[in-house]
């Protein structure tokens, strides 16, 4: 079967070309239905393949499709490698993007244009589905670029809103900055390791010392690539403005897997990073920094998904910690844990804002719990997974993260577990201004609020499910329960640094978490519904650090001063002075004084041409002349 | 006998053109054009990868003077009169809907500029070279000036005089070379490879050959003719010029520099290639600041085009590589470029980016095809822009990874003037005047789909051209690796 692997690609191609070439002579109900068969087939396919591969031990197999790029020594064949870790990345996509797919059909059924959503959604899951199965880090590097151009799309749906489609084009624009650090790591991998398959480099790597320059340099450059993906510090700031696009486009690409690609490639290449513990640590450290900072910003948004992107930013930067100390299963974990949980929570916040006809202000919602009971309970169940309460899915991956940090150093430790509180409070926040106290929306929305359809709560309900399981994938220690996604990933991790932590430690992080996780969940009830504390209307009224963090530290004005404006003024100075005014001026200054010239010769010839002619001429004597005197 | 074909079909048919009336002449060249076309199809089928220059014509001409009529087809030209004779007839389509006065002559003009290019890269005798180097002026020149904007006197002269000037030095140039060779001197390609010429002589013929192939391309800071000619000539001239015209350039590097002049070439190489990154970034930041749409994408030209010089002058098989499949590439999605602009400007008359805005409501097609052309400029995988792109700036890494840094911003500012563009033209709330902007019509659909296809089909399939040009391309690089 595992030949059979182009298959899973193949299915969401076909999709996007069949819905997007037969368009408007699609009946209305039929794209969103094809779109979803596409990927539900996808996902059999996968899950044949897993079977497969889970029994079969541990051979990754190479599929090639056909020869695309080769040139003298650099051989680029378009081919999937089919192995544990990409058959994992396989299930995850395919069945989240199943889920999302069938949750889109209800959630936009009031919107025109439903051929152009599917397709484009389909070519997300197509490019996405190259980024996990190429066997080299270009066919990675096609899925790379072809997601962000899917997103770029889907975050633009709604084209004639131009601050919609600026979003759109900062997203594909910062993705495109990684994206040249990623390029230029390929060609430092190719230069040092005479190929660009990862079995190839890998196996000569093992060979390299420790930090040597040559694999720094490159762990570093797709680190660049990874902080444009995953929206790391500093290129994050696309990730927040990605919500104007559809909900579920937020859940699946901005949530579940796009941005999880950085990940994904740290994992993937992590024979290259365990030989690089100095990139390692800056990955570790610049992860740290974006889950701490995206936290705080948390604290203080009042828009539903704005909340749940800058926990999204978080949460990557918590997987980034994991990898930057040497533990990409436990990164692979909360990469999956994550996408059940994020996903479940942008679903609910879609079924919020479709009940509430699109409202997306916390301030203006409150007390939907009972209007919207399944989707109250999902949220929940989503809430306390990311929170880290046991047993939901969350709570294992997290707990797993910190005490392997711990391992690495105390002081990350310390700032990461501040985060988690930070991430608690801005989740429980959230949570309670949505469901409980009063309805604060217009009477209108309040007539209109309704449960969503079946195609939206199913989903929900499936992820609720995951959300609560899911963990048990990779059971603790200290339970001497199997760490089933350990010993799957074994084979394609190289040095597992496995140090045992002690027990006490183990018992003392499960204990204080949940006690402390109680503690805040009583708090905030506290503040929020029974003191009824509401954000404040205006942001002016804010002072000091909270008018810092409401104003996201002002990153994005930042960036306008130093870099958008500063380019653009020199370009116009340049373009107007020296490019219009001095090589332009020098030029035609030439040209005036040759046009004086072409006067005289106008006397004996008529015209440019005639002047032409009379040069050519004059050269070919010239020839005729040079020749004889030689 | 082929390269005699493709060489007469369009020079006859431009004489024919001219006593023809207005009505049926678009036909007419059209047909012939599809015609070359054929025979090129036919070159291809015949064409053994393995052999250098192939349909060999070789006729005296002036014997007294060493002159003769010689071409031939190798693996890089063949991709080069490829790409002329497969453009033509899109470009000529693209006209199909302009009522130009003089037709005629028009249609005539464009057709001997088709057999002046064909013997650019076909000629394998020096002087014939030249002298196809300058035919092919005369008829864009005329195009430009007879069918220009207001401003075109001025800009034309502009041009002229600039390409003028670097057609003299490289004149001079192969006059040099030629007085080089042994016994009774001769322009013949392969004694021209062969002379022997010492490294002062190289030093200053590099200069020579560098401007007038620089002109051409253009590489900064020689470009300021580029831009005011491309905006000002009409649709069809622009697509002469910047699909295949500018080729001549890079194809007068690769042809006629690197095997004559190797030694100048690991003299002032770096230099050259310092210009031509250079104006990657500088090209890319002025098209970031163009309000005409016509004129930011001349600039994006420049900046792709500098990229490409940058390749050939990495002296690496990669390099190289990149830069023919980069050629057909820009060639093809630059003329893309043009008649998207086009079909805006007929529309709306008006390129200006503020006055345009919200037609990805009136017509799906067009908002899809402009898509992926622009996919096509900013070189995103799986279209032809990428397999070239990443070929160069992986040369361009392996001379020098800062250079790969600086010209990889391309990456980056292309997507961004880009970007900026299709958002200006496509999106937004419709305008008032939007509904002025009618859907595509038939030539325009052939036309677009043609070019689409050909984005996507050889960015997932790049191989052939890759393959025909491989052998061409070592036996050049055979000849500058001699002397290091």
């Amino acid at each position: 079967m595992v030949q059979f692997a182009w298959l899973i690609p193949m299915f969401p191609l076909l999709g996007f070309l069949l819905i997007g070439l037969l368009n408007k002579r699609l009946p209305v109900s039929l794209s969103g239905g094809i779109a979803t068969l596409m990927v539900f087939l996808s996902f059999i396919v996968s899950a044949v393949i897993f079977g497969e591969v889970a029994q079969d031990g541990s051979v990754p197999e190479r599929v090639v499709l056909f020869d695309w790029i080769s040139v003298g020594d650099l051989s680029i064949p378009f081919s999937f490698l089919i192995d544990r870790l990409s058959v994992i990345m396989l299930m995850v996509v395919t069945g989240v993007g199943s889920l999302i797919h069938l949750y889109s059909i209800g959630y936009m059924h009031h919107e025109q244009d439903h051929p152009r959503y599917f397709s484009y959604l389909n070519l997300f899951v197509f490019f996405m589905l190259l980024l996990v199965l190429g066997s080299n880090y270009i066919v990675m590097f096609v899925g790379w670029e072809g997601v962000g151009l899917c997103s770029y799309l889907l975050i633009g749906f709604w084209f004639k809103n131009i601050d919609y489609s600026n979003a759109a084009k900062k997203a594909f624009i910062m993705n495109r900055i990684g994206d040249l650090g990623l390029l230029l790591g390929v060609f430092l991998i190719y230069t040092t390791f005479g190929s660009v398959g990862f079995r190839e480099v890998f196996e000569s790597a093992r060979n390299f010392p420790e930090n040597s320059e040559a694999i720094t340099a490159i762990c570093l450059l797709l680190f660049v690539g990874a902080m444009g993906k995953s929206a790391q510090i500093p290129l994050y700031t696309w990730l927040p403005d990605a919500m104007a696009g559809p909900t579920p486009v937020s859940a699946l690409i901005h949530a579940a897997t796009m941005v999880t690609a950085g990940i994904y490639m740290v994992v993937r290449s992590n024979v290259l990073y365990v030989l690089s513990p100095d990139a390692s640590e800056i990955v570790a450290f610049v992860g740290l920094a974006t889950a701490f900072f995206a936290a705080t910003i948390g604290l203080k948004q009042n828009d539903i998904k704005k909340v749940l992107a800058y926990s999204t930013v978080s949460q990557l930067g918590y997987m980034f910690v994991a990898l930057g100390v040497g533990a990409y299963q436990t990164a692979l974990f909360h990469v999956i844990t994550h996408a059940f949980f994020k996903a479940l929570l942008f679903l609910g916040a879609g079924s919020v804002i479709h009940a509430m006809s699109g409202e997306q202000d916390i301030r203006r919602m409150g007390g939907l719990k009972k209007a919207l009971p399944i989707t109250h309970a999902t949220f929940l169940i989503g809430t306390l997974a990311i929170a880290g309460l046991p047993p939901f899915a969350g709570f294992f991956s997290k707990d797993e993260i910190l005490a392997k940090v711990w391992e690495h150093s105390p002081v990350m430790f310390i700032v990461l577990a501040v985060t988690s509180v930070l991430t608690a409070v801005y989740m429980l926040r959230l949570y309670w201004l949505t469901f409980y106290g009063d309805f604060r929306g217009t009477e209108n929305q309040k007539h209109h609020l309704h449960e969503s359809p079946a195609t939206m709560t199913m989903p929900l309900v499936v992820l609720a499910i995951l959300s609560t399981v899911g963990g048990f994938i990779g059971m603790p220690e200290v339970f001497h329960a199997p760490h089933f996604l350990n010993e799957f990933l074994a084979p394609v991790i190289w040095k597992v640094n496995h140090h045992e932590a002690s027990e006490t430690f183990e018992y003392m992080l499960m204990g204080i978490s949940v006690v402390l996780l109680l503690l805040i969940m009583f708090a905030t009830y506290n503040t929020y519904v029974t003191k009824k504390v509401m954000p404040e209307e205006n942001d002016k009224d804010l002072q000091g650090f909270a008018k810092l963090v409401a104003n996201k530290y002002y990153v994005d004005e930042i960036y306008e001063a130093v870099i958008t404006k500063p380019l653009n003024g020199i370009s116009s100075f340049v373009y107007k002075y020296i490019d219009q005014g001095f090589i332009d001026k020098l030029v035609n200054g030439t040209g005036t004084s040759l046009t004086g010239f072409s006067g005289v010769l106008r006397f004996v010839q008529t015209g440019n041409i005639g002047g032409y002619i009379f040069s050519m001429v004059i050269g070919i004597i010239v020839i005729l002349v040079l020749t004889m005197i030689l | 006998m082929i390269t005699l074909l493709l060489l007469l079909v369009p020079l006859v048919a431009s004489l024919v053109c001219l006593m023809l009336d207005q009505a049926k002449v678009k036909i007419f060249a059209l047909g012939t054009s599809l015609v070359s076309l054929g025979i090129t199809v036919y070159a291809f089928t015949l064409f053994n990868n393995d052999i250098a220059d192939q349909f060999l014509v070789n006729y005296w001409w002036i014997q007294e003077l060493g002159i003769s009529f010689k071409a031939g087809i190798d693996g890089i030209s063949i991709l080069l009169v490829a790409l002329t004779n497969f453009l033509l007839p899109l470009i000529i389509l693209t006209s199909f809907r302009h009522d130009y006065k003089n037709a005629s002559t028009f249609y005539a003009l464009m057709l001997f500029m088709q057999f002046a290019l064909i013997g650019v890269f076909t000629a394998l005798d020096g002087f014939l070279f030249y002298i196809f180097w300058e035919l092919a002026l005369i008829p864009i020149y005329l195009i430009c000036l007879m069918w220009g904007g207001k401003d075109s006197a001025r800009i034309t002269l502009k041009f002229f005089i600039y390409t003028l000037t670097g057609s003299l030095l490289m004149l001079a140039g192969l006059i040099y070379v030629y007085l080089q060779t042994p016994g009774a001197h001769t322009f013949d390609i392969d004694a021209l490879y062969n002379v022997t010429l010492s490294p002062v002589a190289q030093s200053w013929l590099f200069w020579c050959f560098f401007l007038a192939f620089a002109i051409k391309i253009p590489i900064f800071p020689l470009h300021t003719w580029q831009p005011d000619t491309y905006t000002d000539a009409p649709t069809q001239g622009t697509m002469l010029l910047s699909g295949i015209m500018l080729k001549m350039g890079i194809y007068g590097i690769i042809r006629w520099m690197l095997p004559i002049i190797p030694q100048g070439l690991s003299e002032w190489g770096n230099t050259a290639m310092m210009l031509s990154i250079a104006g990657v970034v500088y090209a890319s930041c002025m098209a970031l600041v163009q309000k005409d749409f016509k004129r930011l994408v001349a600039y994006s030209s420049i900046a792709h085009v500098g990229l490409i010089a940058a390749g050939v002058f990495a002296l690496n098989l990669q390099g190289l590589q990149g830069a023919m499949v980069q050629m057909i590439a820009h060639g093809v999605n630059v003329v893309g470029m043009f008649f998207i602009i086009d079909i805006i400007q007929r529309r709306m008359k008006t390129r200006q980016l503020d006055e345009l805005g919200g037609f990805a409501n009136n017509s799906p097609i067009f908002t899809i095809l402009f898509m992926i052309v622009l996919l096509g400029s900013v070189a995103l995988p799986l279209t032809n822009g990428f397999v070239g792109e990443f070929l160069l700036l992986n040369g361009v890494y392996q001379y020098s990874a800062w250079m790969a840094l600086v010209g990889g911003l391309t990456i980056i500012l292309g997507a961004v003037y880009m970007l900026r563009a299709y958002q200006k033209v496509m999106l937004g709330e419709p305008h008032a005047r939007s509904v002025e902007f009618t859907g595509l019509h038939q030539t325009e659909k052939i036309v677009l789909v043609a070019i689409a296809a050909v984005i996507i089909v050889t960015g997932i399939y790049p191989k052939p051209i890759i393959h025909v040009a491989g052998p061409a391309i070592e036996d050049i690089l055979a000849h500058v690796k001699d002397i290091y």
